[in-house]
């Protein structure tokens, strides 16, 4: 019985919030590495410009709320994404049309190109602050649970609780149907595998009439699709800041990296490994020992090897060692 | 008139020299003509002014008579041109028929018979045909490079350095599968460093010294030809 508290205990508090926060980063990193894979350039607007897709989302839902349309027990936010996803593909059509197309025409380093894109990153971040404010704010609304802790404690007898969030259903669901879809794309379909050859050999993707100009417009369009998604996910599970936003580039491009940059399905299951790694080395294990140890062995501390407050040190090592180890990364990307 | 043509073609790089100086090139169809010379002759820069890659200062290109100078390499190839580069010819990244897939890019009608043809000329890669070409042996990428130029049924194919890093028997079997595309009736026009060899299997042949045309012959003229043989032959 013990034992089974003790499974319980870490599904409840690693497994289901890693994955769905694995989940989340997984949606960016692919973001990350479509852009570096295509574009060629590390996009360091990242960041915010998923805070901005969720701005957007946020802005429909609250409309959609006071007209009074709702999803009933799924939160209004998930009719609001397809219309934040169009606004959103417009602004990276905008963006690249007035900002980056001059640097790639004119043929300018990747080094530069990621620094235009900080620049975007500012200019996208104050757009962000002016429009909705730096304040924290959720906008989840329908039925919380799917499984409340307490519930799961009558029904099975344990002591211990397993809660599911219907955010975190939701992200898990969504975000390995829009994954399927994108590898399906970029694997079977004809524009989907002319995108790989560009991104594989960009000389040789010309010669064979691969147009560029199309190319780069769908990487955007899905840049713009998977930044909206991925940020709405996560400010639904959590709660939207933009400063977090800010901040969550780094497991990204963590993710991105330990995946192999340039490789999509790389950086989705990067995501996981981040986000897996970030949650068991902050978490505190004692109520776990106490489960599985004998009393006398019970320990005093919390036995937690971080404290949360440093999780992004987590990321910040693992794509340090992968830079210095393994550069191109556990699938085998570009060599950065 | 032949069928494709470079004529007087001058040009270089941006705004730096000129590398080509008045020089031209003729191949027809059902033809194997080899471009020769000492390293910095030019041929890979005659090459890619045939193709666009270099804007031309004067000249004309011209296939079945119809000027296409001003053309971008994409629209040539549009016209039924085809270029395998010297380097990074394959998409490493992607499998063999993938490869030949991208190669039909431009064709909107089923390819798969293009596909099948090319299976029939290099069987290899049929056996191949899911494995990545990055984890492919040299020759067969250069079969893999040879096929994706062949899948928009070319007029023209233009080979820069084919065997260029190859074993000996790799390189004579590549000029077998080369002999083999010419009787599908495609002129092909290729750069050569293994001078001997290329004009052994070549209809004709041309030598470039400084950018411009300095012998021009049938393959057994320029072989037997003492002063090509001296300065490119080695004897």
């Amino acid at each position: 019985m013990d034992f089974l508290n003790a499974i319980i205990l870490l599904l409840n508090y690693i497994f289901v919030p890693a994955l769905t926060y694995g989940s989340q980063l997984a949606l960016g990193a692919i973001f990350v590495t479509l852009i570096y894979g295509i574009l060629r350039f590390a996009n360091f607007a990242t960041g915010d410009m998923m805070a901005f897709g969720t701005m957007v989302t946020i802005l429909i839902t609250w409309y959609f709320q006071s007209i009074g349309i709702s999803l009933g027990v799924l939160p209004t936010a998930i009719l609001a994404i397809p219309f934040a996803i169009i606004f959103m593909i417009g602004y990276m059509l905008f963006v690249d049309k007035f900002v980056f197309k001059y640097y790639r025409i004119n043929k300018s380093p990747p080094v530069q190109l990621a620094m235009v894109s900080i620049g975007v990153m500012f200019v996208t971040q104050a757009v962000v602050r002016i429009i909705i404010g730096p304040a924290d704010r959720r906008f989840f609304d329908g039925e919380k649970f799917i499984i409340k802790a307490g519930e799961f404690k009558e029904m099975t007898g344990l002591n211990e609780g397993l809660a599911i969030k219907s955010s975190q259903a939701i992200t898990v669901f969504v975000t390995l149907v829009l994954v399927s879809i994108l590898f399906w794309f970029l694997n079977k379909t004809k524009t989907g595998k002319s995108m790989r050859a560009y991104s594989d050999n960009e000389d040789l993707a010309l010669l064979s009439g691969i147009d560029p100009k199309r190319v780069v417009m769908i990487t955007w369009i899905i840049a713009g699709i998977l930044a909206t998604i991925g940020g709405a996910l996560y400010g639904l599970d959590k709660s939207f800041k933009p400063f977090t936003y800010f901040n969550n580039m780094l497991p990204i491009f963590a993710a991105a990296i330990v995946g192999g940059i340039g490789n999509p399905f790389g950086a989705f299951l990067g995501g996981y490994v981040i986000a897996f790694s970030e949650i068991f080395i902050t978490y505190a294990y004692k109520k776990f020992f106490m489960y599985i140890l004998p009393e006398s062995m019970e320990p005093e501390t919390l036995v937690q090897l971080l404290s949360t407050d440093y999780k992004f040190a987590v990321s910040f090592s693992i794509l340090v060692i992968v830079l210095l180890y393994r550069p191109n990364g556990i699938f085998k990307g570009k060599v950065l | 008139m032949a069928f494709f043509e470079g004529l007087k073609m001058t040009g270089g790089y941006g705004t730096g020299p000129d590398i080509i100086n008045s020089c031209s090139v003729d191949v027809n169809r059902g033809e194997i003509v080899s471009i020769l010379g000492p390293n910095g002759a030019g041929k890979s820069t005659a090459m890619k002014a045939l193709l666009g890659l270099i804007n031309l200062k004067s000249g004309a290109v011209v296939i079945d008579g119809k000027d296409i100078s001003k053309l971008s390499p994409q629209d040539r190839v549009r016209q039924g041109i085809s270029f395998v580069p010297q380097t990074k010819n394959v998409f490493a990244g992607m499998t063999v028929e993938e490869n030949l897939e991208m190669g039909a890019y431009l064709r909107d009608d089923n390819y798969q018979n293009i596909i099948e043809e090319i299976y029939e000329l290099f069987p290899i890669l049929r056996e191949k045909r899911n494995q990545l070409v990055g984890e492919l042996s040299g020759g067969q990428r250069q079969q893999v490079a040879l096929g994706r130029a062949l899948m928009i049924k070319p007029s023209v194919l233009m080979l820069d350095e084919p065997t260029a890093g190859v074993s000996p028997i790799v390189m004579d079997e590549l000029f077998d599968h080369i002999i083999k595309v010419k009787r599908t009736n495609v002129a092909i026009l290729m750069v050569e460093q293994n001078a001997k060899q290329a004009l052994n299997i070549s209809d004709r042949g041309y030598v470039l010294v400084t950018g411009e045309n300095k012998y021009a012959g049938t393959g057994k003229e320029l072989l037997n030809d003492p002063r090509v043989r001296s300065s490119f032959l080695g004897g």
